[in-house]
């Protein structure tokens, strides 16, 4: 089950810039925590994220084990033509999930 | 080491004035919210950047899913939980018949399991009874505690507050001792707050994840040293009770952010 | 419940500081591999400039002075620039000075950005200092630089 949160705006005028903010459920487990054995606990993060707009890249970020739990991250975008903005986070084993909105320009 | 714990605990008593006994006046009461830095209370503020959000929205996709033998999901009999779910937290624990106790949130959801779904229970602490307990929760956010008036919960929230009111562990305090008589002094770099149970599960930063009042239970238990409850423990329920009645006329946070 | 490494790493400065008063030698062998490894803050953002000079201004880190817990501390990065396709920042880094490794974030960034303006939030192990640098399409660096005092929790959870 994909657990993240995206907020884009529904509608936007042409050339506005609007706000995006993204969040997804992961423990960004950063590797350097001992576990109750006495064994680390493996590194286990989100690397990568990126935005496209009707499949372009528009944004992207790469994240180190500093970026807390449950990464949020919030930027900007100007808003072009009505269509579709995706998501996508990879973790460290390349595995990617995913999330997307529609905004409406006029 | 006997006599170390009891110096530990002189200390303790001292840095927190255990001799005052003020309480928490009428008036007087407020949310851990109120005591939080603006940035964490900005955090819990906005839906958007609120992580326990997540959990509510996994919440709201398993209050949808069939589940078990019965192949039923919650939603099969109680249809639209912003409207049948809303104000149930508010006065939750609430007498469970079947078992002559009082019965939590998340033991409902598990006693729901089992009857209707005829599915295994959730474990403590899971992501999807977390999930579950927060969504339903926040079907009553904003509205105020108003307990249970059942006159068969009275002893057990009696003895909610006996359990809130005595000294345990090495550390000998009593969840009195810091959260009605020394409430709004510092612990260390923290504010003590009142305890009241406005916001769970809550997202609690320390936890880098979302949790259940009874892990923040017996997160305090251990900090004084004391063996702690088990998950689900009847005295869990029923400090619950009285922590709830306590906090009456609160509003419902859920889900909260708490340092 | 695991112990938080953060914490163990925070208490480790504390230690760190009392053994470098005479016992240097037994530092470096109760030091983890990480610990040792990290590179300063200045390397971080050398590695990421190629060297390049580093000005003062244009960009601003937002970072509130006194963070209830570490875990979670909420940042704000603003870089001026008209994001036009001949004038616009094309990275935003942010870097710590004592976590256990030095980068926490790159953002790239695009003239269809609108604005250079980023928020997250970041793992800060302890009190220290936060850098943003930002990288221009003329290639020229410009960095921000915050400090933070990091409160501990009173009361942590068992680590059994």
């Amino acid at each position: 089950m994909a657990r993240t949160l995206v907020n884009v705006p529904k509608v936007a005028k042409q050339g506005e810039v609007v706000e995006i903010k993204a969040m997804i459920a992961h423990p960004m487990e950063t590797g350097y925590r001992i576990g109750p054995n006495g064994s680390n606990i493996a590194r286990d993060i989100i690397r990568r994220f990126t935005c496209t707009y009707n499949g372009e890249e528009v944004f992207s970020a790469d994240l180190f084990p500093a970026v807390s739990a449950n990464p949020f991250i919030a930027f900007t975008l100007v808003a072009t033509t009505s269509g579709t903005i995706d998501f996508t986070w990879t973790d460290d084993a390349g595995k990617t999930q995913t999330a997307s909105a529609t905004i409406t320009v006029n | 080491m006997h006599a170390l714990w009891r110096l530990a605990a002189v200390a303790v008593a001292a840095v927190c004035g255990i001799v005052s006994a003020a309480g928490i006046e009428d008036g007087e009461k407020r949310s851990g919210f109120d005591f939080m830095a603006p940035a964490t209370q900005a955090l819990q503020a906005d839906d958007m950047s609120n992580p326990g959000m997540l959990w509510v929205l996994q919440g709201e996709q398993l209050w949808q899913q069939a589940q078990g033998r019965a192949d039923v999901a919650c939603s099969g009999c109680h249809n639209d939980a912003r409207q049948t779910m809303r104000g149930v937290a508010a006065r939750y624990p609430a007498f469970d018949a079947a078992t002559g106790r009082p019965i939590d949130l998340a033991g409902r959801i598990n006693s729901c399991r089992a009857e209707r779904q005829q599915a295994e229970p959730l474990a403590p602490e899971s992501d999807a009874l977390l999930a579950l307990t927060a969504y339903v929760t926040h079907q009553s956010r904003g509205m105020p505690i108003t307990p249970a008036t059942d006159a068969r919960l009275a002893r057990f929230r009696d003895n909610g507050r006996r359990l809130f009111q005595s000294r345990i562990g090495q550390l000998d305090l009593s969840c009195a001792s810091c959260h009605d008589d020394n409430w709004g002094k510092r612990l260390g770099g923290s504010v003590i707050p009142q305890a009241h149970p406005t916001g769970y599960p809550l997202y609690r930063l320390e936890w880098q994840t979302v949790g259940s009042l009874q892990r923040r239970l017996r997160n305090c238990m251990i900090g004084v040293r004391a063996e702690p409850f088990a998950f689900g423990a009847a005295e869990l329920v029923d400090l619950e009770l009285h922590l709830m009645d306590r906090a009456r006329g609160l509003l419902i946070e859920t889900p909260a952010v708490r340092p | 419940m695991h112990e938080d490494p953060l914490r163990a790493y925070a208490g480790l400065v504390g230690r760190r500081q009392f053994l470098r008063a005479g016992m240097t030698g037994l530092l470096v062998i109760s030091l983890p591999r990480w610990a040792v490894a990290r590179p300063s803050l200045d390397e971080a953002i050398r590695t990421f400039t190629g060297g390049a000079n580093v000005l003062d201004g244009r960009v601003r880190l937002d970072l509130p002075p006194l963070v209830e817990n570490g875990n979670a501390v909420g940042i704000t990065v603003v870089a001026e620039s008209p994001m036009t396709e001949d004038d616009h920042v094309r990275r935003i880094a942010v870097f710590n000075e004592k976590n256990p490794e030095a980068n926490v974030v790159v953002f790239h960034l695009r003239p269809r950005s609108g604005h250079a303006m980023v928020s997250t939030r970041i793992r800060l192990a302890t009190s220290q200092v936060v850098v943003a640098v930002a990288e221009m399409s003329d290639g020229s660096f410009w960095s921000s630089r915050a400090s933070a005092i990091v409160t501990l929790a009173a009361c942590i959870e068992d680590l059994s």
